[in-house]
């Protein structure tokens, strides 16, 4: 890949920060946009802008074409079928999706509603996660369980950031309903192996659900080979727009699940007293879409399947290994790995006697983008018994001259906290 | 928009004083006896303080606190730790308006020095809006402290 090419296809990396130039390094917690993404949306409101999927005149016509061309190209980037995939808010919106469907299969059969059982939750039945989630991938299944009497059970992590894997066996049982793990870990970075949580599932009939955040982004990922019911992700991190967010579900899934929200665009018949639905996807997608975004989104898809995933991967992969070789080579900062693996796009680290947030102010002064806290992940920073991280993470046009950058200003912070603190006896 | 974010330089935010404070800090190490003891956290960042506390003849005493966080937070505990101690609740008032006030002036607020002593040194953190919140967690705990006290003896 051509690397300086591809930068001046993102116009804010022209931008200068504190009057330098900016060194964005935090794109797992949003990626930047390319100028055909930002155009994508321009040219739908300037030239097709109508409701899709209703009215018969041309503009209707043109951006139901424009959206549901959309959803085919991110459907053919995840070797997806159309029809399996959701446009949502954002994958935090598809996840809580999947978790109120199981909160309203639940009173459905309360009710004595015919509904699928895969997705009804009694007192005594289980939900599986694990202890590296993001607060997304967590906090809806706490939730969920609180509404149904569900046990909310989950694989630890130990201090040298590898899952506990192993006690998958006894912790998927008869009444697990769902397990839902992360593809890549925010926070780590490392790739997680989803055969053991499939296979565990399937052995019990339960559903899955996979956080795809931070792996669609970066690497190819044919959805049908990983054996998974569901999967999310959002259009933000992959070089798309904000606002957007994707489901893929089995069609057996995606028919078996009751729907969400209500209203127009997704009944099939209505009455005073009840109504009837379409089928997937726009049973799941009330209202007017978000247009301009899924457009783009289907842009930004296309983008990165120019550039190929395998080099995408690759690029990132490279520039992973190189930032935690270089950080961890400077005296007092600890890069935090996985035993599980090497991370993808993203290295969290910390500096002794640094807190991780005037790490980052520091590194801000010098024009440089990085993530300061516990990344949405606080039970696993707890497990891995740190009170916070920094994290640089990269993206298609993030570069090596950048990761010298911020190995040079954390060398530079070092200087001034110690020059700062030593004369005070600290 | 470029210019947005005026250029600054680093040590307009690390004060010497507040550096002075973060290296050599004030009533840290929980101690007894208290009548409350709080828990604050920094959602976002992860700082993390906890703050006993009692209050006897209107006055705030036995003012101690514990806590993992950035040098903005922990300075600011200690300097908040060193203006309010033994003094009534009126002035810890007045000086939590003060600073509150100052640290959502975006850095334009010239503060009362006679009111705040040290912790006027917090005057450039306020340009940072994300350091704000650190600035203002042992403020917050220490209110929540005083605020459940005087509930506990309203009854």
């Amino acid at each position: 890949m051509d690397i300086e090419a591809i930068r001046a296809d993102f116009p804010i990396l022209k931008r200068r920060v504190h009057d330098l130039p900016l060194v964005y390094l935090d794109s797992a917690a949003t990626s930047q946009k390319p100028q055909c993404v930002i155009q994508a949306e321009v040219d739908f409101y300037s030239h097709h802008n109508a409701a899709a999927n209703r009215g018969a005149h041309v503009l209707a016509e043109e951006a139901t074409e424009a959206h549901e061309g959309a959803r085919a190209i991110l459907a053919d980037f995840v070797g997806a079928k159309p029809d399996e995939i959701i446009f949502t808010r954002s994958a935090t919106d598809s996840i809580n999706m999947v978790a109120t469907a199981f909160a309203n299969a639940t009173m459905y059969a309360q009710q004595g509603l015919p509904v699928d059982a895969r997705f009804v939750l009694n007192p005594g039945d289980s939900i599986v996660v694990t202890e590296l989630e993001h607060h997304a991938n967590l906090v809806p299944w706490q939730e969920l369980c609180k509404k149904t009497g569900a046990q909310l059970r989950w694989v630890t992590v130990s201090r040298d950031g590898s899952l506990q894997i192993e006690t998958l066996e006894s912790l998927v049982d008869s009444r697990t309903k769902l397990v839902a793990w992360t593809h890549v870990s925010n926070l780590l970075g490392h790739q997680i192996d989803h055969r053991p949580f499939v296979a565990a599932a399937q052995r019990v009939g339960a559903l899955t659900l996979l956080d795809a955040c931070q792996s669609v982004p970066h690497m190819s990922v044919a959805v049908p080979e990983l054996g998974v019911d569901f999967m999310v992700w959002s259009a933000h991190k992959m070089l798309g727009p904000t606002g957007l967010g994707f489901l893929w579900g089995t069609r057996q899934a995606l028919a078996a699940m009751p729907v969400v929200e209500t209203g127009g665009s997704m009944i099939a018949q209505v009455t005073m007293e009840s109504s009837t639905y379409l089928e997937a996807p726009a049973k799941f997608e009330p209202g007017v879409p978000a247009m301009a975004q899924t457009v783009a989104a289907g842009v930004a898809a296309r983008y990165l399947m120019t550039l190929g995933m395998a080099h995408v991967e690759s690029h990132v992969r490279q520039l992973s290994a190189y930032a935690a070789a270089r950080l961890g080579s400077i005296p007092g900062v600890t890069v935090l790995t996985s035993a599980d693996g090497d991370p993808v796009s993203a290295v969290s680290f910390m500096v002794d006697g640094i807190h991780p947030h005037d790490v980052g102010q520091l590194l801000d002064s010098r024009g440089i983008a990085v993530r300061v806290g516990h990344h949405c992940a606080w039970p696993l920073i707890k497990a891995l018994g740190v009170p916070a991280t920094v994290r640089a993470s990269f993206s298609v046009y993030s570069t090596h001259d950048e990761i010298d950058q911020l190995v040079d200003a954390v060398i530079a912070c070092q200087s001034f906290f110690s020059r700062a603190l030593s004369h005070r006896g600290a | 928009m470029q210019g947005m974010v005026e250029m600054m330089s680093i040590e307009q935010m690390y004060q010497d004083i507040i550096l002075d404070y973060y290296a050599n800090p004030v009533a840290k190490g929980l101690r007894e006896p208290y009548q409350v003891e709080v828990h604050h956290v920094n959602t976002s960042c992860g700082d993390d303080i906890t703050v006993r506390l009692a209050v006897q003849g209107g006055a705030l005493k036995e003012l101690s606190w514990d806590g993992v966080g950035c040098s903005i937070s922990m300075s600011s505990m200690s300097m908040l730790a060193e203006a309010v101690a033994e003094k009534d609740l009126a002035t810890f008032d007045t000086a939590l308006a003060e600073f509150t006030r100052l640290m959502h002036g975006k850095g334009v607020v010239v503060p009362d020095e006679l009111i705040l002593g040290d912790a006027v040194a917090f005057a450039g953190v306020a340009k940072f809006a994300a350091r704000v919140k650190c600035a203002l967690l042992g403020w917050k705990a220490v209110e929540d402290a005083v605020t459940r006290i005087k509930g506990s003896t309203d009854d």
